[in-house]
């Protein structure tokens, strides 16, 4: 077989095992959640609840703020105690609806409720996707209906079911895909029908073979399904270079996996889809990995939107003394958090404590032009100049240079042997570059 | 040896005639008047005004594009020579303008939410939970305005904040720009009272963030006179067209409201006012 | 996992301070790992590739040998210190780059030179090469390279005039000239190439025990130390392979055209310093392409100016010029080979 690769990638530590063997367990309700009105990229939806309002499980707090935009759901039944900034995970503070929860878990009348078969076209399993507030739930929390939605001109012929889960620590995937199998093809077929594609392959990385046994168990019978085992490398989950491992299809620069013909969905997404087709359960709880040498018990916790920081340790046994950072999604491009107080949202995979010995930090030495970060960018991109240009303010430079095209995957950073934050020199260039666009248009 | 040097100097010789001829046949005719006022200009090539340095912008006003008063450095002299250079009567009476930076929480008033590790920017910095200052509208303190400074005029205090020295300063905008945070704002050189906090947030939450937050308690807003102190958004901010007496200053609770350099002013006999531990 | 920066961390967080409420993390940009290599652990991986070539340097050339190697790693790292300091620049003795720097250096010359030789060409090195274009990172050129060539100008006599052959510890060691100038010497007074060049020749150019720098000498140790760092993939092949490749390639061409007048080409490879400098000096991270296509036309500009250099010009030896003169290209060639983005190419054919 020819190698399911890429060129560039890393081969970090992949510090699996703490949490790799722990079946996901259902945690119980925290006293307070902090459910985020912006869940999604792109538009955050609109607040229809007020302080003080009685709310039910799954019922709608937050509609959808526009086409690029998904509904946000009560993940428990409760009363509004406030609606005010909180601080969020991703960035500055944001709008969150503040729950209590009444402990009686009761679902809204409309959710929960099995659907038959009967009146499941297209249109209708997109509508159910879009309400039920499914989001990509790789991290990147992109909109599941838009991506269904291509427009009519491109053709799409193959469906990529994303479960290489490359990033270290994180294992949240790989038990999903152990315990529920069958919503992830179900999910998967879902996806196939709404675009109308016969080719359907589940990508997951050789280093998950339990993982690859049960998937091809699970799609047995299933026509035009097959299970195909990723080179274990470091982005191999990132949608472009799945895409050119599985396809040798080469997303356009600038362009989308679409433009290809192709529609990569993560596991857990399916999972979501399935749940928001078949029962009407809108995607309030999620698989969080809570792992890292910080944390006393790792393991696969499923939890609701707007479970606290704090509430999800506590529940894994409380973090080390030694703990120095704490990351929300996995090590190589999850946000290090700076307060527990904030709410896993939609896009959670895991949090990651790492302790003092763990944590390396930046310094800006200069770049002794050693070359590792060309060899190992996916992207194919130079970041030693890059990092240089952008250093200099020599913006326009780093936009010829495609800083714009950058995944910001981390690998460069990774090897840099001058320690230099080069992941954060094109978060700054980016932002420069869009200001820049902004002001002239 | 000897026919070296000749060698060489008829050499310099024909390349000199050459070179002469050349500045004669191919010379450019351009308007004097462009050279006068780029010599009128100041010459610190900040690019305040937009054009590319101070050639740039004497080419533009020659050509018509630009205003005399478009060098937001030069002061009254600069555009009074330019003027009689472009033969443009001259009305002087322009305020000048200088950069103040509408912040005092320093580290000492103002914690700091987690420990920052990255690029020594505001810019850079800004982009991570808009930084690591408690209060989300503050200075950063990282030097980003003082770097993009070209006169100097920022210095960067121990404590953690930018302060304009308002005798540098020219008013070239830059820092406005420069600041991530958008805190750096032009003020009329000649009013000292100021009220150096941006925060929007609500009353309880701004002093929860920092010592000397403007708390929109609205004590300046009723004892200035009225419509020189306004509410914006739960932050009371200075109407520059009002001179305010210096007294005012003295009614903020939270230390926020400052008089700098009081002593140069006609008025005199009133000191200024620091919080406890700032370096304002 | 981690092995920290010695000693200057940026900001390192103290522990947390008693009136703040809860504990307070560290926030950065991802990623938030590091597969640990250093410029200091570069830097001496580079050292112990040198390592058997410079131990054996002191076999064949005896104490001479070692008492330059230590009196150039020794002003190197003084310099390097001293200059720091003047300039109130961080202390950056620790990454090794300046001991790297000597001891390079010092592979590069004679073993009869006298200390103040040294020392002047490591102030060349790292005063004027290295700290005054700002330090490690900077610099355009080669500093062991720049030191070596202001020598090979300034003191002629004493970098070309007085190499001694090789001997069991040094002890019978007499002057004579390198195999390459013997052999520019036999062409300029006979017309004609003269040297012997048979079985046993090629075995003491491989092992070292001929006339010459101290560490361009033994070309197998050399090549142990280059495979060993392109095994830890702290240098890649494309360099010492273009560059030694191209000499190999152009003295071949030559050497068929008129085999009187152009040595042979397994001759050039392996008589000169092309070894030491192909795959020690034009590796330099600094002043050496990032680009792998950059890599192999760098090595092929070094390997023509130094071909250029041996047979017209007025040196024997062209490497540590070539190598010079292809630094100053550097910036061109990275610009040249600006590597295109994935997904810049049209989209292949639709496989399925």
């Amino acid at each position: 077989m020819r190698s399911r690769g890429f060129s560039g990638g890393v081969h970090p530590d992949y510090n699996k095992k703490m949490a790799n063997s722990r079946s996901i367990r259902e945690m119980p309700l925290p006293d307070e959640l902090v459910v985020y009105f912006s869940q999604n990229l792109g538009a955050p939806s609109k607040p229809i609840v007020k302080k003080g309002d009685e709310v039910k499980k799954g019922q709608v707090i937050g509609e959808s703020g526009g086409f690029v935009s998904t509904p946000v759901h009560s993940p428990t039944s409760g009363k509004v105690v406030s609606i005010e900034k909180r601080p969020s995970p991703v960035g500055s503070d944001m709008l969150a609806a503040v729950i209590k929860p009444d402990g009686s878990d009761e679902w809204a009348p409309e959710c929960d409720v099995e659907r038959g078969n009967a009146d499941l076209d297209g249109e209708k399993i997109k509508a159910l996707i879009h309400n039920g507030g499914v989001v990509g739930m790789g991290g990147a929390t992109f909109p599941t209906h838009v991506k269904l939605s291509p427009p009519p001109e491109k053709k799409i012929d193959l469906l990529i079911i994303n479960g290489a889960e490359c990033e270290p620590y994180l294992t949240a995937d790989h038990r999903v895909m152990l315990e529920r199998a069958a919503e992830v093809v179900d999910g998967a077929s879902l996806f196939a029908s709404v675009i109308g594609v016969g080719k359907v392959i589940i990508a997951i990385e050789k280093n998950k073979p339990d993982a690859i046994k049960v998937m091809e168990r699970a799609i047995q019978g299933k026509d035009g399904f097959s299970v195909a085992s990723m080179d274990v490398i470091y982005p191999q989950g990132a949608e472009k270079q799945l895409i050119y491992a599985l396809s040798r299809r080469k997303v356009p620069a600038g362009g989308l996996p679409m433009d290809v013909g192709v529609l990569v969905q993560n596991v857990g997404t399916a999972v979501a889809a399935s749940e928001a087709v078949r029962y009407n359960r809108p995607l309030i709880k999620r698989v969080v990995t809570v792992t890292g040498k910080g944390i006393s018990e790792p393991g696969n916790i499923m939890a609701r939107v707007g479970t606290k920081f704090s509430d999800l340790i506590e529940f894994c046994g409380g973090m080390d003394a030694d703990t120095m950072k704490i990351i929300n999604g996995g090590p190589m491009m999850g946000i290090a958090q700076h307060s527990l107080e904030a709410g896993m949202t939609k896009g959670t995979s895991g949090l990651v404590l790492l302790t003092r010995d763990e944590v390396g930090q930046y310094c800006s030495d200069p770049c002794i032009r050693c070359g590792r970060c060309l060899e190992v960018c996916p992207m194919n991109l130079n970041p030693s100049h890059l990092s240089i240009f952008t250093e200099r303010m020599r913006f326009e430079d780093a936009e010829s240079y495609n800083v714009m095209d950058c995944i910001e995957c981390g690998c460069c950073a990774y090897v840099c042997p001058s320690r230099r934050p080069m992941v954060h020199h094109f978060r700054r260039a980016k932002a420069e570059i869009r200001n820049r666009v902004k002001k002239a248009g | 040896m000897l026919s070296a040097v000749i060698a060489l100097s008829v050499l310099a010789l024909l390349a000199s005639f050459g070179l002469a001829i050349a500045a004669r046949v191919f010379a450019v005719e351009t308007d004097p008047r462009i050279e006068l006022v780029e010599e009128a200009l100041p010459g610190a090539n900040c690019g305040g005004c937009g054009y590319p340095g101070c050639a740039g912008l004497a080419k533009a006003i020659v050509e018509g594009k630009a205003k005399v008063e478009d060098c937001p450095v030069g002061g009254e002299e600069t555009r009074k020579a330019i003027s009689e250079i472009m033969g443009i009567s001259f009305e002087g009476g322009q305020v000048r303008m200088v950069a103040l930076v509408n912040c005092k929480g320093d580290d000492q008033v103002a914690s700091k939410r987690f420990f920052y590790n990255g690029i020594h920017d505001c810019a850079s910095a800004a982009l991570i939970f808009g930084g690591d200052k408690s209060c989300s509208y503050g200075c950063l303190g990282l030097g980003t305005c003082a770097e993009a400074c070209p006169f100097g005029a920022i210095m960067m205090l121990e404590s953690g904040l930018a302060e304009v020295e308002p005798d540098k300063c020219t008013g070239c905008g830059q820092c406005v720009d420069a600041c991530p945070k958008g805190i750096i704002k032009m003020v009329p050189a000649e009013r000292r009272l100021h009220i150096l906090c941006s925060s929007h947030d609500k009353g309880a939450a701004a002093r929860k963030a920092c010592k000397t937050a403007c708390i929109a308690c609205q004590k300046c807003v009723k004892s200035a006179p009225e419509g020189s102190i306004v509410m914006d958004d739960f932050l009371a901010v200075v109407n520059y067209d009002f001179d305010i007496p210096y007294e005012v200053a003295e009614e903020c609770p939270m230390n926020t409201i400052v008089v700098r350099d009081p002593g140069d002013d006609a008025r005199s006999g009133c000191e200024e006012k620091t919080a406890a531990g700032g370096g304002a | 996992m981690e092995e920290n920066i010695e000693g200057r961390d940026p900001q390192v967080p103290s522990q947390k301070k008693k009136e703040d409420p809860g504990p307070r993390f560290l926030v950065s940009s991802s990623p938030h790992m590091h597969d640990g290599r250093t410029v200091s652990s570069v830097m001496r991986l580079v050292l112990y590739a040198l390592l058997p070539a410079s131990l054996f340097s002191v076999y064949l050339f005896g104490l001479d040998a070692a008492k330059v190697i230590v009196i150039s790693v020794g002003s190197a790292v003084i310099f390097e210190f001293l200059a720091q300091k003047l300039m109130k620049k961080d202390l950056r003795i620790t990454d090794f780059s300046a001991v790297l720097t000597g001891l390079l250096l010092a592979l590069n010359l004679p073993s009869a030179s006298p200390w103040w030789l040294i020392v002047a060409g490591n102030f060349f090195a790292i005063v004027i090469a290295k700290q005054l274009y700002g330090g490690l990172g900077y610099n355009p050129f080669n500093p062991a390279l720049i030191g070596r060539v202001v020598l090979l100008i300034s003191f002629p006599v004493h970098m070309t005039a007085r190499w001694v052959t090789s001997s069991p510890w040094g002890v019978d060691g007499v002057t004579t000239a390198t195999p390459l100038a013997a052999a520019k010497e036999s062409l300029a007074t006979l017309g004609r190439i003269d040297v012997a060049f048979g079985k046993e020749e090629i075995i003491s150019l491989l092992l070292g025990f001929r006339p010459g720098c101290l560490g361009e000498v033994s070309v197998v140790l050399l090549l142990i130390g280059g495979l060993f760092l392109i095994f830890k993939k702290v240098i890649s092949w494309h360099i010492p392979v273009s560059f030694i490749g191209t000499v190999w390639v152009m003295t071949g061409i030559f050497h068929l055209a008129d085999p009187t007048r152009f040595a042979d080409p397994t001759f050039h490879v392996i008589s000169g310093g092309l070894f030491l400098g192909a795959i020690f000096m034009a590796t330099d991270y600094v002043t050496s392409p990032v680009t792998k296509n950059g890599m192999l036309m760098f090595g092929a500009g070094c390997g023509i100016i130094t071909v250029i250099i041996r047979l017209f010009g007025g040196y024997p030896e062209g490497v540590s010029f070539a190598i010079l003169l292809m630094n100053a290209a550097t910036p061109l060639i990275d610009r040249w080979t600006k590597p295109k983005v994935f997904g810049a190419v049209k989209p292949e054919k639709a496989a399925a």
